[in-house]
């Protein structure tokens, strides 16, 4: 279990509860967590639940693999933190984790 | 019509489109009574999986759902499951359901979906012989799913080559049949289907060509134990896996006398002939902005983005962005995705070598982008879906050249 929380480009922040071994989007998407769309459910297919990750916990998401990364690179304000939350899995490692969302996913 | 005024809206489906469609309606602000009903027993959820991950019992039915049971409590949606629409009532505007009882309903969405074809041969009421559309499709065939079995699979669409790779690697012997000369010819070029008969062999699925199943044979016990093929072939089957093709659910507004045409006709708000009544999704045949024609999309992106126009539609707020028709398949480690509609196409352009197993085929139309299947390939596909919307003029030389990144490609073409 891990809390994490969401912070939406306005500056409101949501807490949410997630489950180990369930992703940081699915853990937005159950909750209603706006500024994540996630079309394509989780496939790395679409780029639309891009989040910037909280710098203190950059070490602790994991690396990007190869689809992601050029996935990324294509997606609109990418910053160095940038990642698509269908790549991120939940454990304890991430309690406390921040993420922001972009203005748009598109 | 406006109907802004809605205070009664019904939902027909429980696929991505109607879950779409009612989180659109409530994050809009309506606040009006919303009843979805659905067919199957299962939280609305997606079907991408089914064929995939899902298949293999990668994770659990939960992470199917779009939303928890406790989203629909809280938004105040009345979710009535396991139950099918029987008739809808315009004149006084109600929609029977099964089980008895009326539903009342200043606006209606049907979003409900499509049906696998059947196949017209002997042998094809027999048991372990399946289709793959839901949830409980998947109950029924994973238990099947033992290796060292024999799956013969029916139709080489998406579905079927997708349910062939998961087969595979869980150690069936996976044989494809397809009456075409090449694997997924209703939907992409020549070159993309050698890649993938090519890939399939290799990964040891007996793909067979310009070949139909002409009847099944049984055990004693009823279940399917041969497949005879057009061509005398007799081969053992221990699972067979019916994948040629869907048929929309558009009965209800046929009936109803709303247009349809191989689909519930629908204008670009997803309002159909009757104003108070909408179609989304798999059922509905839509005016494709980007390609100057209408018809039927099997789609993700097609549910969701016909959903939120339905939603808007209603809510009376400006029309959402008509996006370029996009799609995905997973097979194996391969990623296909696909922006555009390639159909109608004067000229392919590969980009990259099939044989890295990372490359793109660009279709053209009088020089025009207009589709792209790209294979572990995101740069190819996302460059690709702005290219296709801009309609923008492309040289061939440019598209194939892979010293040219695509940000640079599309930066050019948006220049130009």
């Amino acid at each position: 279990m891990a809390k994490i929380t969401y912070i939406d480009h306005d500056g409101t922040e949501r807490v949410v509860e997630a489950q180990n071994g369930e992703t940081v989007m699915e853990a937005a998407i159950k909750n209603s967590i706006p500024g994540i769309d996630a079309d394509c459910g989780g496939a790395c297919a679409c780029a639309t639940c891009h989040v910037y990750v909280d710098a203190a916990f950059m070490d602790k998401v994991g690396e990007q693999e190869e689809m992601e990364k050029s996935m990324l690179d294509f997606a609109e304000n990418v910053q160095e933190n940038s990642r698509l939350s269908c790549q991120i899995t939940v454990s304890d490692a991430l309690d406390g984790l921040k993420v922001t969302t972009p203005e748009s996913q598109h | 019509m406006d109907l802004t005024d809605a205070k009664r809206i019904v939902v027909l489906g429980g696929g991505q489109a109607a879950a779409q469609a009612i989180q659109s309606l409530r994050m809009g602000g309506y606040d009006g009574e919303l009843t979805l009903v659905g067919a199957e027993a299962a939280l609305p959820y997606q079907r991408p999986p089914l064929s995939k991950a899902y298949m293999k019992g990668e994770f659990a039915e939960e992470r199917l759902y779009f939303k928890p049971a406790a989203w629909y409590e809280d938004n105040n949606v009345d979710l009535v499951l396991s139950t099918r629409a029987t008739a809808i009532n315009r004149a006084d505007r109600t929609v029977e359901i099964e089980h008895g009882g009326k539903l009342d309903y200043d606006a209606l969405i049907i979003a409900t979906g499509s049906r696998p074809r059947n196949l017209p041969i002997e042998g094809a009421n027999l048991e372990h012989v399946y289709a793959l559309r839901d949830l409980a499709d998947v109950e029924r065939i994973r238990p099947q799913m033992v290796a060292g079995r024999s799956i013969v699979i029916v139709g080489a669409g998406y579905i079927g080559l997708e349910a062939a790779a998961v087969a595979q690697q869980m150690g069936l012997k996976a044989t494809v049949l397809e009456m075409a000369p090449r694997v997924l010819a209703r939907v992409t070029s020549p070159v993309m289907s050698e890649f993938y008969e090519n890939e399939h062999r290799r990964q040891g699925v007996d793909i067979r060509t310009e070949t139909s199943l002409s009847k099944l044979e049984g055990t004693e016990d009823g279940a399917v134990s041969k497949a005879v093929l057009s061509d005398g072939t007799i081969l053992d089957a221990d699972i067979v896996l019916v994948g040629i093709g869907i048929l929309p659910n558009e009965e209800l507004a046929k009936d109803a006398g709303i247009s349809c045409n191989n689909g519930i006709l629908v204008d670009r708000d997803a309002r159909t002939s009757d104003p108070r009544v909408f179609a989304a999704g798999d059922c509905a045949s839509r005016p494709l902005v980007h390609f100057g024609r209408s018809g039927r999309l099997e789609s993700v992106h097609n549910a969701i983005e016909q959903g939120k126009l339905a939603a808007a539609a209603i809510l009376g707020k400006s029309r959402p962005v008509e996006d370029c028709p996009w799609f995905w398949s997973d097979q194996y480690d391969l990623k296909l995705q696909i922006a555009g509609l390639s159909e109608g196409y004067d000229q392919i352009v590969v980009r990259g070598n099939p044989e890295d197993r990372k490359f793109a085929a660009f279709y053209l139309k009088n020089g025009t982008l207009i589709a792209v299947d790209a294979i572990n390939s995101p740069p190819e596909f996302l460059a690709s879906k702005k290219l296709i919307m801009s309609g923008a003029k492309i040289s061939a030389d440019i598209l194939a050249d892979t010293s040219i990144s695509m940000k640079e490609i599309a930066a050019k073409a948006s220049a130009a």
